[in-house]
């Protein structure tokens, strides 16, 4: 498909450029979700890039990325968004957010909005192009493996959509992963199935996406893994609700970014003694 | 079963959810489908190369439509077909009737169609003096049962073997006692072998229309579509104009992407070539052969910059593989076409104002277009369908404001910091343990499941914090 095709020109041209990945700087989205509802995926990401070699800054003058309106329809309030965010990543060497569907939404979705406007559709094209998911951009252009990284269990993965269709998310976080000591993986049947998420789609349609969800923690209890990780907060905010809503305690649901930054023990810990 | 209406699509999913079968009975199809098609697929190398260039070809008719359906027109006539033109659906079940009538047919058969359904011409017979007699088995049963079809291969797919065994005992003439598939197989073709026979008119719809040839190209598996056009004395073909392909070179990768995509398999059993009435020399076929050429919104689509959808080779893939369609069915979009190909087409074959709701009842995962046969961007189209839906104001009042005063929010992130960090405090409030169960305002959430607990602080007010330390410390 041309869109695998282009993706895959835009890694070899940042591979190269990754070269200096220390001398460059990286602007770090960390998402409205991850804002509220779990800042310490915004720190794991610092951790994370850092570890990398990157020169992180999180610009305070941050929103959402305009999923909600786009997906709505709602173009105009989408541009407002839009062009907020433009000015405040635009002179970064590479934008990186811990969301494959955030990321989708300024790789992807940006230039769907400015059409009819050359200068900002030049400057979204510009932006789209230096724009990374987390998971991808540490393998893919930085080339990370963790380290020293511990973690008894077992875990499963849920692909999410946007990181796995539109931005080809899928071997890098299993990769990472794989070098954590203790860690197994138990495979998802169906990983890469929509959990009924959606955004505005789980409120709105919340009868349809109650039976989506509710399959998806089938297939993940199946598994018996100790672990439910992602890359998108939203996916796992959604299947972690369903499965503490119908009593099952015993799978954890964390940010792969938290579990590669070595905070998994100190959340569940948190949690547990809570 | 009555027909279910667009414009009911909330009360058409909570009357899907509520049968408890009805997942059971679609995955039955549909897993089988998915399964079938990923093995296909596999078996297949070069099915990304003959995606291409199926887009290819479909890309190139429809840019130049007029010269195709010219020549078309052209090549039709000279094989002796009668070429008509219909702009609406009406129009095209009119001209049907009115050549049914010109022949005093009592009694037509039919070979399965979607575009008839879509045309409306099963209503309209219904409604006229003339018997139609539907001929695909999964037809046969629907129009038994008197149901709308849920699916676009497998009409049927929403009734049980149980079902059709009663169907079949309450209204074939020599019925089987077995419920055995194969028996009820024969106890189908006993009661439509001699309604074949008899017939006055059959009517066909058409997979591709080959322009080189006037041809028209029907893809069947029970051999119906032969019998329900070869022994009548006139055969109607009912086509929509986006079946067009230059020639039959042309048609080939779509063949294969379509078999492959629709049931997974290499190729079906029945692939017949129509080539207008019976020549001196036939041993058999009709006498007479009308194809009806269907607009009814299609040069709107492409008007509107809706061209992509005009690929679509009504395969069923993009249904087999929608979350959303698996769990509510066919039934419950309440239009000829259902699952993520009918979110996209209704609007523009009804209005997008009785047909706006399906647009939104998707979660953009990408699992059609990443099936497609043909590249069709469904979820795209899709959000711009609710990009059109927003300016034309069609949303409910509620979600509008929700929306527009998040933007309020979200453009200025100063205020939007702030909001957070209230939002926060106030979740606070009704957690319990880790979990908010219950809260105003997110019934839509909590109704099904809990909200996990935030963290004290936003990670804004946290990092700021963790800076200012850094540079005090310092």
């Amino acid at each position: 498909m041309s869109q695998k095709n282009n993706n895959a020109t835009d890694i070899q041209s940042n591979t190269i450029e990754c070269l200096n990945i220390s001398e460059k700087k990286v602007g770090l989205f960390v998402t409205c979700l991850v804002n509220t509802m779990r800042p310490s995926i915004g720190f794991a990401s610092i951790t994370l890039l850092e570890q990398a070699g990157c020169t992180v800054e999180v610009p305070e003058l941050q929103s959402c990325c305009g999923q909600p309106t786009f997906n709505s329809g709602d173009d105009e309030g989408t541009r407002q968004i839009a062009y907020q965010t433009i000015q405040q990543f635009e002179h970064f060497d590479y934008v990186v957010l811990p969301s494959g569907s955030c990321a989708a939404m300024i790789k992807k979705n940006f230039i769907e909005v400015f059409k009819d406007q050359p200068e900002w559709l030049a400057r979204a094209k510009h932006l789209a192009n230096k724009t990374h998911e987390l998971l991808s951009f540490l393998v893919d252009i930085c080339n990370f493996e963790p380290n020293g990284i511990e973690l008894d269990g077992s875990f499963t993965y849920h692909d999410s959509c946007s990181g796995y269709r539109a931005l080809n998310v899928y071997e890098q976080p299993r990769k990472m992963l794989s070098k954590v000591k203790g860690l197994d993986h138990n495979p998802l049947n169906s990983h890469s199935e929509c959990c009924g998420f959606g955004g505005t789609f789980c409120v709105k349609y919340s009868d349809i996406s109650n039976e989506i969800v509710t399959e998806k923690i089938e297939n993940v209890l199946a598994t018996k893994a100790d672990y439910l990780l992602g890359g998108d907060m939203g996916c796992l905010m959604n299947i972690a609700g369903k499965l503490n809503r119908e009593g099952h305690k015993e799978i954890k649901a964390l940010h792969t970014a938290e579990v590669l930054a070595g905070l998994a023990p100190h959340i569940l810990g948190d949690k547990n003694a809570s | 079963m009555q027909a279910n209406k667009p414009e009911d699509f909330y009360k058409n999913v909570s009357k899907a959810l509520a049968q408890p079968d009805l997942k059971m009975i679609i995955r039955r199809t549909t897993d089988k489908a998915e399964i079938k098609r990923a093995e296909a697929v596999t078996n297949f190398p070069e099915f990304e190369k003959a995606r291409l260039q199926g887009q290819k070809v479909k890309d190139h008719t429809i840019k130049y439509m007029e010269h195709y359906l010219a020549e078309f027109e052209k090549n039709a006539l000279a094989q002796g077909t009668i070429v008509h033109w219909a702009s609406t659906g009406e129009e095209a079940s009119k001209i049907v009737l009115d050549i049914c009538r010109q022949h005093n047919a009592k009694k037509v058969t039919r070979s399965k169609s979607m575009l008839g359904e879509e045309i409306g011409l099963t209503h309209a017979f219904d409604n006229s003096e003339i018997e139609r007699i539907e001929t695909d088995l999964a037809e046969h049963i629907i129009q038994l049962a008197g149901d709308p079809p849920s699916h676009i291969v497998w009409p049927a797919m929403h009734r049980s073997r149980e079902d059709v065994v009663k169907l079949f005992r309450e209204f074939h003439d020599d019925p089987t006692y077995s419920e055995e598939i194969t028996d009820l197989v024969r106890s189908a073709r006993r009661d439509l072998r001699t309604k074949f026979l008899t017939s006055d008119i059959g009517i066909s719809g058409s997979n591709f229309l080959l322009a080189d040839s006037g041809s028209s190209c029907t893809v069947t598996n029970e051999g119906n579509a032969e019998l329900t056009t070869t022994p009548p004395k006139v055969h109607i073909v009912t086509a929509g104009i986006e079946k067009l392909v230059p020639s039959m070179a042309h048609a080939i990768p779509l063949l294969r992407l379509l078999t492959r995509s629709a049931t997974g398999a290499e190729i079906t059993q029945y692939i017949t070539f129509h080539n207008g009435p019976k020549r001196p020399n036939d041993a058999d076929g009709p006498e007479e052969c009308h194809i009806v050429l269907v607009d009814n919104g299609r040069t709107k689509m492409l008007a509107e910059g809706m061209e992509e959808m005009l690929r679509c080779i009504r395969c069923g893939a993009c249904m087999n593989h929608c979350v959303v369609y698996k769990h509510i069915g066919g039934h419950a979009y309440g239009s000829v076409y259902p699952g993520p190909m009918g979110s996209v087409l209704t609007p523009h074959l009804n209005s997008l104002e009785v047909a706006n709701k399906q647009t939104h009842a998707c979660t953009l995962n990408g699992r059609c277009e990443e099936v497609c046969p043909v590249n069709i961007p469904l979820p795209k189209l899709l959000r711009s369908l609710r990009a059109q839906s927003w300016q034309k104001k069609y949303e409910p009042l509620t979600n509008r404001f929700v929306v527009q005063a998040f933007a309020v929010l979200a453009k200025r992130p100063r205020l939007f910091q702030v909001f957070s960090s209230c939002g926060v405090i106030f979740m606070k409030v009704f957690s319990r343990s880790g979990w908010i169960k219950y809260m105003p305002l997110t019934s839509g959430w909590t109704r099904n499941r809990d909200l996990i607990e935030p963290e004290p602080t936003t990670f804004m007010q946290q990092y700021k914090k963790m800076k200012k330390a850094k540079r005090d410390g310092v």
